[in-house]
């Protein structure tokens, strides 16, 4: 018989947490990812493609029709350079929605994925950290990609832009947490229509093609509620070093979001995985 | 309707019109789950592109001198006719074959592979001047359309549609894996179609050694169609032209995806 001498000093989160919910292995999920995705490749270069286009697509077509815009700072600036900033926080969300929603719901409904996972010693907050975490870093490649593209184009021009980076990994964190418990609740593809219905409207609206003063007031509170609006406003005042103490209620409100997103997948799937 | 089992073979348009009201009877229940991408997501994009981002372009000559709303709206409805098509000829088409292979149970019956396939894009079209004529009309209140002449841009988003359908079909009859390459073809193909095919800007504007990337694409022979019947300005020749240009592709994809239906379904 062995005896366990001495049992490693455990982090403050498995010491809080009933046992079994959480077993320190999210890390192996991404590795999981990384595996899986290393044979689809193609996949990743149209994700970063996308973008891309897009920004070709205003910097030739939509920029020639319009003047120049109005910038957080009050100065006038191009419209490409008004809209980059925006296109990188739309699909930072668009990335992590797509990652957190499709992708889950198909390995949690049909492959049965997670049902696997569980039968090792591996919790239903692993799952959560470790999948949300890989929407994060593919998020995160994306916009490295889009910031490079940025710079090539001279869209950058203030220090500060270096934070647009940590800003779209925010971003993709705040929707892959709430787009992953949103997940939980879908029931057959059909659904996926609610979650264009909630994305595409945000993306559409959320100040991302022209300023806010475009709406009448009543509409500009209603667009200020949406979290995209908040990412949009930190991207662009950052793309242009025009810093103000508001920020921090941007931050605060993405990263409540996170906070949120990440309580509720794990308690859903906890509750639907282990019956 | 039955057919009684006589070892008569079905009308050719009959049997593609028993597959029509198949779908019908499927839509009947199940017509919820698309208002959202066949008729809510056109006007989001007529609502933020038309009047909101419309609000900051000055009518010019590359709107022809047109407010912004009035110069996309056309050409949204086409482009939009033009996903939905392709959409509804990719897995849709695959899962016929491969996942639910209902195609395979219907050409067990007197109805034969080619009337299947006419089935399927009679429903397609049906399904586009549906959705186009929703789009119009809820376009109305919002000021979109300057004459009548919107009528005949929901046949021309139709065409279009078709055009693009006939050759994605065939695509979707010859894909045999869990139907990956129509992500490409949604990455690669619709997507830049949508944006750089004179939907949200003329062409004149992308680099002449480029342009004819634009010319090719069906979707820019379907806006110029479309402008032309509401906004005017539409010459006799060129616009012969551009219905040549969508009847050829719907007719080269028609007979490719007709073979390689056969090829398929008859064993």
């Amino acid at each position: 018989m062995t005896t366990l001498t001495e049992t490693p000093r455990r982090g403050v989160l498995l010491r809080i947490l009933p046992p079994g919910l959480y077993a320190g292995r999210a890390s192996k999920l991404v590795e999981r990812s990384i595996l899986a995705y290393s044979r689809m490749w193609l996949v990743f270069a149209s994700g970063v493609l996308e973008p891309l286009l897009y920004l070709v697509a205003f910097q030739i077509g939509f920029g020639r029709l319009v003047g120049d815009a109005t910038g957080p700072d009050g100065q006038p600036m191009s419209y490409v350079a008004f809209v980059a900033p925006a296109l990188l926080a739309s699909s930072a969300m668009n990335g992590a929605v797509f990652d957190s929603t499709f992708n889950v719901f198909f390995k949690f409904r049909y492959a049965k994925t997670y049902d696997a996972m569980l039968a090792t010693p591996i919790g239903p907050l692993d799952i959560a950290i470790g999948e949300i975490s890989w929407a994060v870093l593919r998020g995160g490649l994306y916009s490295v990609a889009f910031f490079a593209v940025m710079a090539a184009m001279g869209l950058v021009t203030s220090p500060w832009a270096l934070l647009l980076i940590p800003v779209a990994l925010l971003i993709a964190l705040a929707f892959a947490a709430i787009g992953m418990a949103c997940a939980t609740f879908l029931r057959s593809t059909s659904q996926f229509d609610y979650i264009q219905l909630a994305v595409v409207p945000m993306f559409l609206f959320s100040t991302t093609f022209y300023p806010l003063s475009v709406y009448p007031g009543p509409l500009q509170v209603v667009v200020q509620c949406s979290p995209l609006y908040h990412g949009i406003q930190l991207m662009r005042e950052f793309a242009v070093g025009a810093l103000h103490p508001g920020m921090i209620g941007h931050v605060a409100y993405l990263v409540a979001l996170a906070i949120l997103g990440i309580w509720g997948a794990a308690r859903r799937l906890s509750g639907l995985l282990l019956r | 309707m039955s057919v009684s089992s006589t070892g008569r073979v079905v009308p050719a348009w009959q049997g593609a019109w028993l597959r029509v009201e198949g779908y019908w009877a499927w839509y009947r229940r199940y017509w919820k789950s698309n208002v959202y991408s066949t008729g809510l997501q056109p006007l989001l994009f007529l609502l933020a592109m038309g009047l909101g981002f419309g609000s900051q372009v000055q009518a010019g000559p590359a709107t022809g001198g047109l407010s912004y709303v009035h110069y996309i709206a056309p050409a949204l409805l086409v482009s939009a006719a033009m996903q939905n098509a392709v959409g509804e000829s990719t897995y849709p088409v695959l899962s016929g074959f491969k996942w639910q292979k209902d195609y395979l149970a219907v050409t067990a019956t007197p109805v034969s592979p080619g009337q299947v396939l006419g089935g399927h894009l009679i429903w397609v079209t049906l399904r586009l001047l549906l959705s186009g004529a929703v789009y119009a009309l809820i376009a109305v209140p919002f000021g979109a359309w300057l004459n009548a002449g919107a009528a005949l841009v929901v046949v021309v988003g139709a065409v279009t549609g078709l055009a693009c359908a006939a050759p994605v079909t065939a695509l979707a009859a010859t894909t045999y894996d869990e139907g990956v390459r129509f992500n490409a073809v949604f990455r690669f193909v619709v997507m830049p179609m949508t944006l750089f095919a004179g939907t949200f800007f003329p062409i004149e504007q992308i680099p002449v050694a480029l342009r004819w990337l634009a010319w090719i694409s069906p979707l820019w022979h379907g806006n110029e169609l479309a402008r032309g019947v509401t906004l005017g300005g539409l010459e006799p020749l060129p616009a012969l032209g551009h219905l040549a240009f969508l009847a050829a592709l719907f007719t080269v994809g028609a007979v490719l995806a007709r073979r390689y239906f056969y090829r398929r379904l008859v064993v």
